[in-house]
């Protein structure tokens, strides 16, 4: 029994102090500098914040449109997961699934596309967030082979944009081999000599970072990406202490001489196109033995 | 409850109880016959109990203190072994365990996780077989002077996970796994994999690629332990049990969907209750699967590897209209 009686009513949350976003979508609040950006002028500029560089995370195909010069061909975009373990958690994963593929028109988390890029031909797989996160099970893994063995087939370079939580809990150890089975392939094209450049982005963690994403010809990250193998809270929780501010994110990375740059969304294009010259094919050295493409290690 | 017994032997644990009191007092031919009884009463219990285990239980069996570890296999199957260490490049990984030995008089390389046991300072010594980067550099490194002189690889896997620590991340535990995972099908040696223990997501697959898995029959692979598993889905960690049957961890399962090529037995009770049946179990399987490969040409080795890797998820996958 309280001492004095409570006259007032707790403040309690109402539904209309949600924070405010009207008129719906015509001005976003960018979270690094808390500016007020004019979304149309946030799309033209690849969303990357124009006051600070924020850059705000954006879904697979804008991202292959940022990457390809024009007309693109989607690849194996018909393969589809059959909930291969009947997985219920508190929901069955086939509701996830489904749920997911109504709300992104997307069969699973990667798009893969073919096209030119600088006037090079490439293939590009990148992954998609907001289905599951990004999370990689078989269909995931399988799309990534494939753009692999296309690329290989072509003889032109890969490019992967990873953004991904990790491996896909709901398919189990079928997931988990998705890394091996992606490196598998990784390995032929590092051995032929055809360049696969990988992308981090916001986030990559888990299996998707101890395999692929860090396989890259060049491993390119954009800025301020949290990139990691454990996700921070379960550092956390083995060493107890608060992990330090920066704490996996790229530039964390690139001092720990685990990337090899940090690009700007705005300049990755131009970069990747610089790099893939440099990795070019060119005719053989006269008076030395190579492998098929000139760039071959010896075996 | 005696040190040895899980939770679900309780059972067992009561009868032992009883046999250890009987043992204490003066022998007599009475008392020797019941304690015989009750023995041959245990094991007609640990029969019946393990016959049917469920997944938490063999998650409890996998993760055994007492479970043997690489060493133990390697004391009693191989000779001769030569412990190596370091990985030229920052440290000794103790939760990673790599040197030559002979097995059936061929030299092979051994490479794999040790827990350190049930003894406290042994597992702080291996870091409770959480490897470290240097593990896997390490690993790669022993592997690589195998490939040079030709010798196979045989891999025992026992880890909880690769050790989620800032050190860790800082010298890039990502790109040590990734790393061994592409390496691992480009080495034209035989790999032999044995996931004896507990296979504990990326931290095992980084020594994990090879031409044949074998499993032991109570061990567990996994993509997640069932408690995070139950953290992140359920919201509480204490659904592990649900969690462990929904992510098909037993050797059974992945047997089914293709992930491993043999399960290999253990003695009723699990391989901690008798260490020398279940290296010799073991040893027939090794034995079989080394000069099944063994017998191929690499380049066909290599391509089968591939295959292999490449077949696993298929079963997931449908195409459907766009």
């Amino acid at each position: 029994m309280a001492w004095f009686k409570k006259s007032r009513k707790p403040i309690a949350p109402s539904a209309a102090e949600k924070p405010s976003r009207v008129p719906e979508g015509l001005w976003v609040k960018c979270p690094g500098c808390a500016q007020i950006i004019y979304s149309k002028e946030l799309e033209t500029n690849l969303n990357v914040c124009p006051k600070c560089a924020h850059h705000f995370r954006i879904g697979s195909l804008e991202r292959l449109k940022s990457f390809f010069d024009g007309e693109w061909t989607e690849h194996f975009a018909n393969l589809a997961s059959t909930d291969p373990l009947q997985f219920t958690d508190t929901k069955p994963y086939r509701g996830r699934l489904e749920s997911s593929q109504a709300a992104t028109g997307m069969k699973d988390a990667v798009v893969v596309g073919s096209g030119r890029m600088d006037g090079l031909h490439i293939v590009i797989a990148a992954m998609e967030y907001s289905f599951i996160g990004g999370s990689m099970g078989v269909v995931v893994g399988e799309k990534i082979t494939r753009a692999a063995e296309l690329a290989l087939e072509r003889r032109v370079p890969l490019i992967v944009v990873a953004c991904s939580g990790g491996a896909r809990m709901m398919e189990g150890a079928l997931s988990l081999m998705q890394m091996a089975k992606v490196s598998a392939a990784l390995s032929r094209l590092d051995r032929e000599g055809v360049p696969f450049i990988s992308v981090l982005t916001d986030p990559t963690t888990g299996g998707v970072t101890a395999s692929f994403a860090m396989l890259g010809d060049l491993n390119i990250a954009e800025p301020m990406a949290l990139i990691g193998f454990a996700g921070p809270r379960v550092i956390e929780q083995t060493i107890r202490q608060k992990l330090p501010e920066g704490f996996q994110r790229s530039e964390f990375l690139l001092e720990h001489g685990m990337l090899d740059l940090i690009v700007d969304r705005r300049d990755l294009k131009a970069t990747i196109g610089r790099a893939l010259r440099f990795m070019e094919p060119r005719p053989v050295d006269q008076g030395r033995s190579a492998g098929p493409s000139g760039h071959a290690r010896p075996s | 409850m005696p040190p040895d017994t899980l939770e679900f032997e309780e059972p067992i644990a009561v009868l032992l109880k009883e046999v250890e009191a009987l043992s204490m007092m003066e022998s007599t031919p009475e008392r020797i016959r019941e304690i015989a009884a009750l023995n041959r009463r245990v094991e007609s219990i640990r029969g019946d109990l393990y016959a049917r285990l469920t997944p938490w239980q063999r998650v409890l069996v996998a993760r055994h203190p007492a479970r043997p570890s690489v060493l133990d296999y390697v004391n009693r199957l191989f000779t001769e072994f030569t412990e190596i260490y370091g990985d030229r490049r920052f440290a000794d990984d103790h939760a990673i365990v790599t040197g030559m030995a002979r097995y059936k008089d061929q030299p092979v390389l051994v490479v794999g996780h040790h827990k350190g046991g049930r003894d406290t300072k042994q597992k702080i010594f291996r870091n409770f077989g959480y490897a470290r980067p240097e593990g896997y550099r390490k690993a790669l490194r022993a592997m690589r002077l195998a490939e040079k002189f030709r010798r196979p690889i045989i891999a025992f896997i026992d880890t909880p996970a690769a050790y989620p620590g800032v050190e860790s991340e800082e010298r890039g535990i990502s790109e040590a796994i990734a790393l061994n995972l592409r390496e691992m099908f480009a080495l034209e040696v035989p790999i032999l994999v044995v996931v004896h223990g507990e296979g504990g997501s990326g931290g095992a697959l980084g020594i994990a690629i090879g031409d044949r898995i074998l499993m032991h029959e109570f061990a567990i692979y996994s993509v997640i332990p069932p408690e995070g598993c139950a953290a992140i889905l359920w919201r509480d960690s204490n659904r592990k049990v649900e969690a462990s049957e929904a992510l098909k961890l037993t050797a059974p399962d992945l047997m089914a969907v293709g992930i491993i090529d043999e399960i290999v037995p253990e003695p009723i009770g699990g391989a901690h209750t008798n260490l020398d049946a279940a290296a010799s179990l073991l040893d027939t399987a090794l034995d079989r699967a080394l000069r099944t490969v063994s017998a191929v040409p690499a380049d066909e080795r290599l391509d089968a590897r591939y295959r292999k890797f490449r077949a696993m998820g298929s079963v997931g996958i449908i195409e459907q209209g766009a």
